[in-house]
């Protein structure tokens, strides 16, 4: 089979990966409970990345490539440490509410 | 030899750095080795230099300038950091770093067991290095920095023992009070350079003698207002109050400090300067009639103290009187001479008070004293020497350096009765009040039990100053180069005879007085006019009074009366404005971390916008 690849333009993709970054900050937002916002966070990263990917198909580089691995490796870094941070605010106060969870306030 | 002369104030101030950095931690005994040590070392090298500069002497050269480096230059003024030794610096060098060694050795005993002992002499080790600059500079503006130096140790010395406030209130007294003296040395210097055009002392001398006429008012203003800055720190009439309360200090710096060294730096400037002195002859008797009337009122204060120090205190006021009186008629190797051998004997005085006030276990009223000649036979026979001194009885120091003073009063141009009267008088209150102290000390109804604290450290130094102040009198000081001429009084035999006489009268009669008690001295003092008078001695003439009253009450009332300015305002609302901004803000931080996201989300979009339509 020889079907020749066809080409995704470069807008289709980074129209995707809009849409990604706004469905991750509506759920940054609107979330009450901690884990969801931090699963929402992820997506943002995963859009982040997705537009590196795309950015380097598009001109045939690996930097974008590479910079997604970063991503993968921070994000992983980052939901160790937040699920850590998340476990010790649910032991001390009960409760992962945002709303309710406000003592650092001025 | 005679180039190793900057190291001569170099080492202390290395033993001051090793002792402050070494930040208290540093044990007793290795921090009296370097306290004590690096002026003994400064004393090895002055020696050494000054026996270059007298074979120097000797083939007729008479001076030694060594330029370190150039201090500052601004237009057409330099100041360098230059060292001048002359005849005189020769001789205050050797005061400041011998006695200076002795009476740190002494002070590595009598400091014992103290919890800042490296503090301590870190301080003493600055202050000799001060000290040295101040005699060894060969311009205005470095003698000005070494004698602020001096000033600013006499004040962390005073105040040593802070944690009594009666003692920082000392130190604080003496400090404000020479600084009047010195903001006027400060105007005289300023007023120099814009007359003349330099700072450098030999330059000035020369220049002066050629541009200004005798009397003239630049020759008035300049002497009057460098003769503030000497009567301040030489405490002299009327800036003499903070000396007596300096005795809230360690006995050490009574001894280096408040008798041997810095109070003598006024006498030095006066002499150093005595060309400017002779341009202007009005203020030069001034200088003498000062002398004369301090020398009088200390005495009598002396006379009606009862505590060991301060009695010391006012002798040493008196004492100074005296130089002024020397500089005054124009006897300036007569004042730099009384100056050496009072550095002796008071420091040996002072000491032995020291060793006194540890045998008492720090009391220092002698009406608690009393019949210790034989609980302290060694503070008993250098006590006696130091006093026999400063009474000036034949053929001690003090009598051959006072009695030059006496007989150069009458006898030269500038002299008179009056001066000499005054003089005379003084020497015998001088007999009077120092007998009366040691009557009191040790002889007299014994009424506490002393125990003599001994040791190579306390007993070594005072036995060597006894000495100096016995023998110090054949001393030949070489300072005809720089005075140009020594003065040889003939005074008839008359005089001499009342020089001579009038001391041991003095003695005498503190002998009927506080021996024999012919006549009762308390009832006199405690009765009507006796009384008033007592008082009024005791108060030296009521200074401290009149100053408070006319300059620290105003003062503190004008304070208060300004404590709420314009200034001050314009600080406090400038805290004021910043709080209130701070509760504005402060209603951004909700806790909410949605809300943060959501403002910080905003912003993003903002700043790109921006970026993209803009």
């Amino acid at each position: 089979m020889t079907v020749m690849m066809q080409e995704i333009p470069l807008e289709h993709g980074l129209i995707l990966a809009t849409i990604l970054f706004l469905l991750g900050l509506v759920g940054v937002l609107t979330r009450r409970n901690l884990i969801f916002v931090l699963m929402s966070l992820e997506i943002m990263l995963n859009a982040a990345g997705l537009a590196f990917v795309i950015g380097a198909s598009r001109w045939g580089e690996a930097d974008g490539q590479v910079m997604f691995l970063m991503i993968l490796s921070l994000a992983a870094a980052e939901v160790a440490i937040g699920l850590g941070l998340v476990l010790q605010l649910f032991n001390k106060h009960k409760t992962l509410d945002l709303n309710t969870l406000n003592k650092m306030r001025g | 030899m005679i180039d190793l002369l900057w190291l001569v104030p170099t080492i202390p101030v290395i033993g001051f750095l090793i002792l402050t950095f070494s930040c208290g931690k540093l044990p007793e005994i290795p921090a009296g080795i370097i306290g004590a040590g690096s002026i003994g070392l400064s004393f090895l090298v002055a020696v050494l230099a000054g026996l270059d500069f007298m074979s120097m002497s000797e083939a007729g050269i008479h001076s030694y300038s060594q330029n370190l480096w150039t201090w500052m230059a601004v237009g057409s003024f330099e100041a360098g950091f230059t060292l001048y030794l002359d005849g005189v610096s020769l001789v205050m060098m050797f005061i400041i770093t011998g006695i200076g060694f002795l009476i740190h050795v002494y002070a590595t005993g009598y400091m014992h067991d103290d919890p800042s002992f490296a503090r301590f002499f870190a301080y003493m080790n600055l202050f000799v290095a001060a000290m040295l600059i101040l005699v060894l500079a060969d311009n205005l503006l470095l003698l000005f920095m070494g004698w602020e130096g001096v000033g600013l140790c006499s004040y962390l010395l005073i105040g040593f023992w802070f944690k009594d406030p009666y003692n920082g209130y000392c130190a604080r007294k003496a400090f404000v009070v020479t600084r009047v003296g010195d903001a006027s040395m400060a105007l005289g210097l300023f007023l120099l350079f814009a007359s003349l055009g330099t700072l450098n002392i030999q330059e000035l001398m020369v220049l002066a003698e050629e541009e200004w006429v005798i009397g003239s008012g630049i020759a008035v203003a300049v002497t009057l207002l460098l003769l503030g800055g000497a009567v301040g720190k030489s405490a002299q009439l009327p800036l003499q109050t903070w000396l007596p309360d300096a005795m809230a200090g360690p006995t050490p710096i009574s001894a280096l400090i408040h008798a041997a060294t810095m109070v003598t730096a006024g006498v030095y400037l006066i002499a150093r300067t005595h060309v400017l002195y002779e341009l202007a002859p009005s203020v030069q008797y001034l200088v003498g009639v000062i002398g004369m009337i301090t020398l009088l009122m200390a005495g009598f204060t002396a006379l009606v103290q009862n505590d060991i120090k301060k009695v010391l205190a006012f002798s040493t006021v008196s004492q100074i009187g005296y130089m002024f009186l020397a500089l005054g008629v124009g006897a300036y190797s007569s004042a730099i001479f009384h100056l050496m051998t009072h550095a002796f004997f008071k420091a040996l005085l002072f000491l032995t008070a020291g060793s006194i006030i540890l045998a008492m276990h720090h009391e220092q009223d002698i009406f608690k004293m009393g019949g210790l000649r034989k609980d302290l036979p060694w503070s008993h026979a250098l006590f006696l020497i130091g006093t026999i001194a400063l009474v000036a009885i034949f053929p001690t120091s003090g009598f051959w350096s006072k009695e030059e003073i006496l007989a150069s009063a009458l006898t030269n141009e500038h002299g008179g009765y009056l001066l000499w009267l005054g003089g005379v008088a003084g020497a015998f209150m001088t007999g009077l009040y120092s007998f009366r102290l040691y009557f009191l000390v040790f002889f007299g109804k014994k009424t506490h039990d002393g125990h003599e604290v001994m040791g190579w450290h306390l007993q070594g130094p005072l036995v060597a100053l006894a000495v100096l102040s016995l023998i110090g009198g054949f001393i030949h000081i070489p300072v005809e180069e720089v005075f140009h001429g020594h003065e040889e009084h003939h005074v008839s035999l008359f005089y001499q005879a009342i020089m001579i006489g009038l001391p041991l009268l003095g003695v005498l009669c503190a002998y009927l007085i506080f021996i024999k008690q012919k006549v009762d001295f308390e009832k006199l003092a405690g009765s009507g006019f006796g009384a008033k008078l007592h008082r009024f001695f005791y108060t030296q003439w009521g200074m401290d009074w009149l100053y408070d009253r006319v300059i620290v009450f105003p003062y503190v009332g004008l304070a208060k009366l300004n404590k709420k300015d314009f200034i001050d305002s314009l600080y406090n609302g400038t805290a004021s404005l910043t709080r209130y901004l701070h509760s504005v803000v402060i209603e951004t931080q909700t806790g909410q971390i949605r809300w943060y996201t959501m403002t910080m989300a905003l912003g993003v979009l903002l700043v790109i916008s921006i970026g993209v339509f803009a």
